[in-house]
């Protein structure tokens, strides 16, 4: 230190050496450099060609620009030498530009963390769990921020895709809505007041044994908090674990006892099965199966169109048109769903008792009975076929009966063990839910319940009406709730705890298949927040845990292997981001003669039917501005929910898209805006939960319909006899494809005629598999005056497969996530001007009473022939090297001439200052690697090419060329069909450039010879021929 | 006029261009007097203070639109431009007129210009500049509108001049040039003549700084002449080309309904055919509230009227090639869009501008219409509504309804588009009575070239 001060030149000499430096910084003698290089010996790292030259004057730079002491200033430093210093930095930062720079201060590192470099990522593996049931994620974190969640490629549930939910759960780690403080009746409390409550009020418990304790929590699969539970319950065995959420699976369970007599989880094997038979099982929407990321993977394996694999069968019955409904070969919107599993159980030799009458179902009875005389005995014999290979699926909403049924046919089939496997249940505690909450309000009610902590959730929301569990929560004695929000359940409850994001806490979870995740933070809690297993610490004996001591500790305490051994497989866990063989045990189970309940059904008047909204869920995610803006896949509908009716109801009670209406059932009464639905079952209207909050934050609040305001306990799924009334003003709804196109003539019209989404049925494939090229002429290439472009090193391209994509959303959220685009508002919205860079098409085809729909989801097409580029006055849009139709943001000046020309109309512009440029919390979420827009820019689809150049960094250091596969852009990544694929054309042997010479492609709209880059494969439908004749 | 026996009527039935009973003094001091001595009328305090006012509803409007951005106004991802593109096509057109009349009809050797270019120049200048703010406007980033043009700059970075957005800069300053240019040396000697007769010690400074020292010697004159004839000739091709390049806004896309190759010169007629229109809807009330019958006499407003039918014809030629092109490609989506403007959602804008286009003109064709000033001023507002009509669908149905059914969209203005355009329209009106206030709106030394008394040398020889 002496050394260096001593050795430090007068402040004099120091400004004149800066002054040389800035003024000459390119002087250097790279002869000279080039000769020591070569009379180095050992490894000879450098860092800059001035060190190299050792120019005098470098040391100084050094000293300035890495500062290991304050030696800045040295005493003596006159007026005049602090003017000249000063004039130094002004001539050093003019080299910077003349614009304008923010004025901020810079933290470096004082000691730079392990790993990070900074602009590299970091990768986590974690999970999310919704509803209990995780979903394996991998986390990309830029020094410590968590900024987008990707799939977890290694993961059976996975394999690589993330669903809109998952990855929009970083914007939910960021909204600065979440709850920030304790809160007692709405002042701020600390945490120890809490802990001295709580222990007061055990104290009081412990001589009943906890009688008046109680604890609600949502579906738990997490091993660890289940075991903290039951620690405290086994310290007072009179206190009650009541679990309550509005998504639950209720039916599966009790239709599981009535087949087997036990609770047991169904796993499919879509990839295994030729036939499948849905009834309103949804596999593909992140809002319907657990398990549906890998359903879709299996499922689409079988639509690739490859040689040797043969393409399966999917039937659907369902109520509201689903995303399975629309991958279906064949689909019959329908209210009843018990018919034809009663028709084809019977037929199938299955016999059952009614538990009310004791009547005895035979086959005889169901054959005259047939509704859909043609599709039941076509599906029956299909499925007869195909024994051992095909599979009967329910969804989680239908009735127990229709999954006992079901249990029974697949195993009448010979499909138990092929094509679906039982295992033990993944829940923690699997128990009717809605009973357990009804229990909880019976013993409030009672006055039993002296302390009651509720454990995430928002029962005072999303509880069925009848049993009024908010009303009855004041008379619940100490109440507790810990949640992400100051929602509706902590309004009326005493406590308030803020809970921690699964991004900021240490947990677990299982998957649909049971496969244990080890949930790791990204980040320490924004918001001061508690985790569930730190809250149930407080009511144990060592109330000062910390997450990690928890999960760690728990599984410490499983572990059988080696103790010394634990910290390897321990990170091992982490690493990989679950437990490897830890999936849920396979049970035997055989079907029982079946008893069914009496049928609950009245079967009279318009049906209502709930469903959990593909967005927003149940309404746990009604503050998320992606999700929320997330345009749900069939309606196109953002920032609302509405009454879905069928075309035939609408015309029959004189609707239209917009009219509000009142909806009576069961005594209580609700009104919302109607959307009429193509393909919704005639007799009978939807309700989608998870809007009308009242303390859902600034984006949730007031916004639709509260759908548990008609939803019963004893009716939680469907509800006969409801009462439709149009009432008061129109409503407007935001949709982001304009509602002419699902019902207007001349649009449909028009979009046969353009063939925008080509498709035919395997047996026209099979006879001319060029079918989509021969609809449309493609212009020669050679009719041009002017020479192609050459791409002499990379020229990049994507395929879409129709036939897999499911219309899921993940690439919408995915390109949201990596690319920093703004979420503008319901508003904004209706003005057309929402600005998903990939945006999900649906066309619909045929009979509006049951369309077929398509996906098409369209990005750039990076056109070769780009009408956008010629028309742009200032070069803001331009022709890349590799083909990309790059867009330069700080030289666009916003004439929007580019979109005009764009045929695609895939270009967005920021009509206002649509990005947040305030919000401290929300910076955060920023991808680097992004340009955050201003206001005035034309943006589009850049096939993510920051993870272009990254891949190419890295490639270039290697001097490699970058491999297939080796980029992947972020819808590709987050597809869990795989139906997109991006890579090097001018690589023959690239996954890409297989697929665009194959047979199914095309290119949209190539006739106008913009040869676009990113193609499309064709749809095949598989459709049974016998139902083809007759229909 | 026609009734005075005096006066010889020509064979034709012609009205005369210049009323009988005029001499030099009395046009010089007709016109003069507008300017320096005539009180101001509450009528022209009132009509200025309307225009006033729109003016800073303009203000206003651009204010916030430079606070907020372009989404104030109702554009949108399928429809992304709007009222801008529109009005500033159709100003850009009512510019036309003005300098057709001065320059080409001078070329042309039609003496009855002389009473009406003056004006009609003066509501060129003031048409383009309310054409001009748009482009300006519409850009989502205005303060850099200067990247437009090909200025050195140490990034080296030019515009892309491909784009016609390019083209329409130079042709739209050029003509802005031009224009201005024409009309102030078409000024000189006048403001040489108002200074000589001006009162007061501000008026006369202020008039003999804009003279530019302008003493009528016969030097001058040659001077003049030369230079004014130089800059005819240079204007007249701009009359033609402004909207052509305009025109190219839209024909060099792939939009249907834009790319097309009659847009050139339909375009250029229905400039000029909305052009007329404006010299009509500004004459009419001057030619009343000043007294002017004398000097923009019938004459004017029939042949401005016949241009209109003649133009009105040119554009009406236009539609139906569009109709019949669409049908005879048979591109399913050009005729698709020809559909969609006759039935689609905006059908009835459709109709609407072919009834003020093509059927409403046709009464021109009779010469009693022609020669009811009443009628003349209503077709000349619904042609120019109509005009505005035909942009807009241009603009909008084109665009709302392109080639991909799931972008479908529909264009709804809002206030703010309507205050920037009735601001602008208040501008204009705003500049027009300043004009007529403080300069000679009508040429006095080429008026008096009317006269008889100026044919003497033509006689003598």
């Amino acid at each position: 230190m002496t050394e260096h001060e001593s050795a430090k030149p007068g402040c004099k000499e120091k400004a004149a050496k800066l002054f040389s430096i800035a003024r000459s910084g390119a002087k250097l003698d790279l002869a000279a450099i080039r000769e020591k290089l070569s009379k180095a010996t050992g490894p000879t790292y450098w860092r800059s060609l001035e060190e190299l030259a050792e120019e005098p004057g470098f040391d100084e730079v050094m000293h300035r620009e890495f500062p290991r002491l304050a030696s800045e200033w040295p005493e003596g430093c006159s007026r005049r030498d602090f003017l000249r210093l000063a004039g130094a930095s002004l001539a050093l930062a003019g080299l910077a530009g003349c614009t304008k720079q923010p004025l901020e201060p810079i933290v470096p590192y004082v000691v730079q963390p392990e790993r990070i470099v900074l602009g590299r990522p970091l990768y986590f593996a974690t999970a999310f769990p919704v509803s209990g049931i995780a979903r394996p994620i991998i986390v990309k974190s830029m020094e410590g921020r968590p900024i987008k969640v990707e799939g977890n490629p290694q993961h059976g549930a996975s394999l690589g895709a993330a669903d809109a939910h998952s990855q929009a759960s970083v914007l939910g780690l960021y909204d600065p809505d979440r709850s920030q403080t304790i809160s007692y009746n709405g002042s701020v409390r600390p945490w120890e007041m809490l802990q001295a409550t709580i222990r007061a009020a055990l104290a009081q418990q412990q001589a009943s044994g906890g009688a008046g304790l109680r604890f609600l929590t949502e579906t738990v699969t997490s091993p660890t908090l289940a075991s903290q539970i039951a620690a405290v319950l086994k310290q007072f065995p009179n206190a009650k674990w009541h679990q309550y959420e509005p998504v639950n699976r209720d039916n599966v369970k009790t239709g599981a006892q009535i087949a087997f007599g036990q609770v047991v989880d169904t796993i499919y094997h879509l990839d295994k099965a030729d036939v499948i038979l849905s009834l309103e099982a949804d596999f593909f929407s992140p809002a319907g199966l657990p398990g549906f990321a890998r359903y879709a993977r299996d499922f689409t394996s079988r639509r690739k169109m490859q040689p040797g694999v043969a393409m399966n069968r999917l039937y659907v019955v369902e109520t509201a048109p689903s995303l399975t409904g629309a991958k279906a070969d064949h689909r019959l919107p329908e209210i009843s769903r018990t018919s034809i599993a009663h028709f084809i159980a019977a037929q199938l030799g299955v016999s059952w008792e009614r538990a009310s009458d004791g009547s005895v179902a035979r086959a005889s009875d169901f054959l005259q009975a047939s509704e859909q005389p043609t599709f039941w005995p076509a599906v029956l014999e299909d499925l007869k076929q195909h024994r051992g290979a095909s599979l009967v699926a329910v969804g989680d909403q239908q009735d127990a009966e229709v999954h006992a049924l079901a249990h029974a046919i697949n195993q009448a089939l010979g499909n138990v063990g092929q094509t679906v496997t039982y295992v033990d249940p993944v829940e923690a505690n699997p128990v009717d839910q809605t009973a357990s909450l009804k229990d909880l309000v019976t013993d409030i009610d009672a006055g039993k319940v002296q302390v009651l902590a509720i454990i995430g959730g928002n029962p005072a929301y999303n509880a069925p009406v009848d049993i009024g569990f908010a009303d009855k929560l004041s008379k619940a004695g100490l109440t507790i709730h810990l949640g992400m929000y100051d929602d509706e359940t902590s309004a009326l409850c005493q406590w308030h705890v803020p809970e921690a994001h699964p991004l900021e806490t240490w947990s677990d979870a299982r998957a649909y298949d049971g496969t244990i995740s080890i949930i790791q933070p990204l980040i320490a809690p924004l918001f001061h927040g508690r985790s569930a297993h730190e809250f149930m610490a407080a009511f144990s004996q060592q109330p000062e845990q910390s997450s990690y001591d928890i999960v760690r500790g728990y599984w410490r305490s499983q572990f059988k292997g080696k103790p010394e051994d634990f910290e390897t497989t321990w990170r091992k866990w982490l690493h990989d981001g679950f437990v490897a063989d830890s999936g849920s045990k396979p049970r035997a189970v055989t079907v029982h003669p079946l008893k069914l309940p009496k049928p609950e059904r009245g079967g009279h008047g318009t049906e209502i039917v709930f469903r959990p909204d593909p967005s927003v869920y149940d309404g746990r995610w009604a503050n998320n501005g992606w999700l929320q803006e997330l345009p749900k896949p069939l309606t196109k509908l953002t920032w609302d929910n509405a009454v879905l009716v069928s075309p035939g109801l609408a015309q029959d009670l004189r609707l239209a898209t917009g009219n509000v209406v009142e909806i009576e059932s069961r005594g209580h009464k609700l009104r919302g805006p109607v959307l009429v639905a193509p393909g919704h079952a005639v007799n009978s209207i939807t309700l989608g939960m998870g809007y009308g909050r009242t303390r859902g934050g600034s984006n949730g609040s007031k916004r639709g319909y509260d759908a548990f305001q008609v939803r019963t306990s004893d009716a939680p799924w469907s509800a006969s006899g409801v009462k439709i009334t149009r009432v008061g003003k129109d409503y407007q709804l935001a949709r982001t494809q304009n509602h002419q196109i699902i019902a207007n003539e001349t649009a449909i019209g028009e979009t046969i005629k353009r063939a925008p989404v080509r498709e035919a049925t395997l047996a026209e494939f099979i006879a001319n598999p060029r079918f989509a090229q021969e609809m449309k002429e493609e212009p020669a290439r050679d009719e041009t005056l002017y020479p192609p472009y050459e791409y002499k090193e990379y020229k990049w391209g994507m395929s879409i497969d129709l036939n897999s994509c499911v219309g899921c959303n993940a690439c919408l959220v995915a390109c949201q996530a990596e690319n920093n685009i703004p979420v503008v508002g319901k508003d904004q919205v209706r003005r057309e001007r929402h600005m998903n860079w990939i945006r999900l098409d649906a066309y619909n085809e045929g009979d509006l009473a049951n369309p077929r729909t398509i996906f098409q989801p369209v990005p750039c097409m990076q056109c070769e022939n780009a009408p956008c580029e010629l028309v742009c006055p200032v070069g803001a849009t331009v022709h890349s090297s590799e083909g990309l139709n790059d867009m330069v943001y700080n030289r666009c000046v916003g004439t929007r001439y580019c979109s005009n020309n764009c045929p695609y109309k895939v270009r967005r512009f920021n009509f206002l200052l649509f990005s947040d440029w305030d919000t401290p919390s929300l910076k955060l979420l920023h991808n680097p690697d992004v340009t955050v827009r201003s206001r005035g820019v034309m943006e589009k689809c850049t096939y993510c090419i920051q993870r272009i150049t990254r891949a190419r960094i890295d490639s270039e250091k290697e001097q490699r060329k970058i491999r297939d596969q080796e980029v992947q852009t972020a819808c590709q990544q987050a597809c869990p069909a795989e139906a997109i694929v991006f890579g090097d054309l001018n690589d023959k042997n690239s996954k890409v450039a297989r697929l665009q010479a194959g047979p199914r492609n095309y290119g949209l709209l190539a006739e106008l010879n913009t040869r676009p880059r990113t193609t499309y494969l064709a749809a095949v439908r598989n459709p049974n021929p016998e139902l083809e004749k007759k229909g | 006029m026609a009734e005075d026996p005096t006066v010889e009527v020509p064979r034709t039935g012609k009205a005369p261009v210049l009323a009988p009973g005029h001499t030099f003094a009395t046009v010089t001091d007709k016109i003069s007097a507008i300017v320096l001595s005539r009180r101001t009328t509450l009528g022209w305090v009132m009509g200025f203070g309307v225009g006033l006012l729109l003016t800073m509803v303009l203000l206003g409007a651009v204010s916030y639109l430079l606070v907020k951005g372009v989404g104030i106004w109702g554009i949108n991802m399928p429809i992304a431009w709007g009222f801008a593109i529109v009005n500033f096509v159709w100003w850009i057109g009512i510019g036309h007129a003005g300098t057709l009349i001065s320059a080409i009809l001078l070329l042309l050797n039609q003496p009855w210009r002389n009473s009406i270019n003056r004006f009609a120049e003066a509501m060129t200048l003031f048409a383009v500049m309310c054409a001009g703010m748009f482009p300006l406007l519409h850009l989502g980033r205005p303060w850099l509108a200067y990247w437009l043009f090909p200025y050195p700059n140490t990034m080296q970075v030019w515009p892309q001049f491909r784009s016609p957005l390019v083209w329409d800069v130079f042709a739209v300053s050029t003509y802005f040039t031009v224009s201005l240019l024409f009309w102030f040396v078409g000024l000189i000697p006048d403001l040489g003549t108002l200074r000589d007769r001006a009162h007061t010690r501000f008026a006369r400074g202020a008039y003999g700084f804009l003279a530019m020292g302008w003493r009528g010697s016969a030097r001058h004159w040659k001077n003049y002449e030369s230079a004014y004839l130089l800059l005819a000739g240079l204007a007249t091709p701009l009359v033609v080309s402004v909207h052509t390049v305009v025109s190219f806004d839209f024909a060099i896309s792939v939009v249907p309904g834009w790319h097309t190759t009659i847009f050139p010169p339909y375009f250029v007629a229905g400039a000029i055919y909305s052009g007329f229109a404006m010299v009509l809807v500004i004459a009419i009330p001057i030619r009343k509230f000043y007294s002017l019958g004398d000097m923009i006499t019938m004459r004017h407003l029939e042949n401005s009227a016949k241009i209109m039918l003649v133009t009105g014809l040119i554009v009406a030629y236009g539609y139906l090639v569009e109709g019949f092109m669409a049908w005879y490609r048979s591109d399913e989506f050009d005729f698709f869009m020809l559909k969609n403007r006759m039935l689609g959602p905006y059908a009835p804008l459709y109709w609407l501008l072919i009834f003020c286009n093509i059927v409403a003109p046709q009464v021109l064709w009779s010469r009693r219409v022609r020669q009811s000033v009443g009628a003349l001023f209503t077709v000349s507002i619904i042609v120019l509504i109509g005009m505005w009509l035909e942009r807009f669908i241009i603009v909008v149905t084109s665009l709302h309804r392109d080639y991909l059914t799931s972008s479908w969209g529909m264009y709804y203005p809002t206030k703010w588009d309507w205050f920037t355009y009735v601001g602008t329209i208040g501008f204009f009106v705003m500049a027009m009575y300043l004009f007529v206030r403080f300069l000679p709106m009508i040429s006095i030394f080429e008026m008096r070239t009317l006269l008889p008394e100026a044919e003497v040398e033509a006689e003598a020889k």
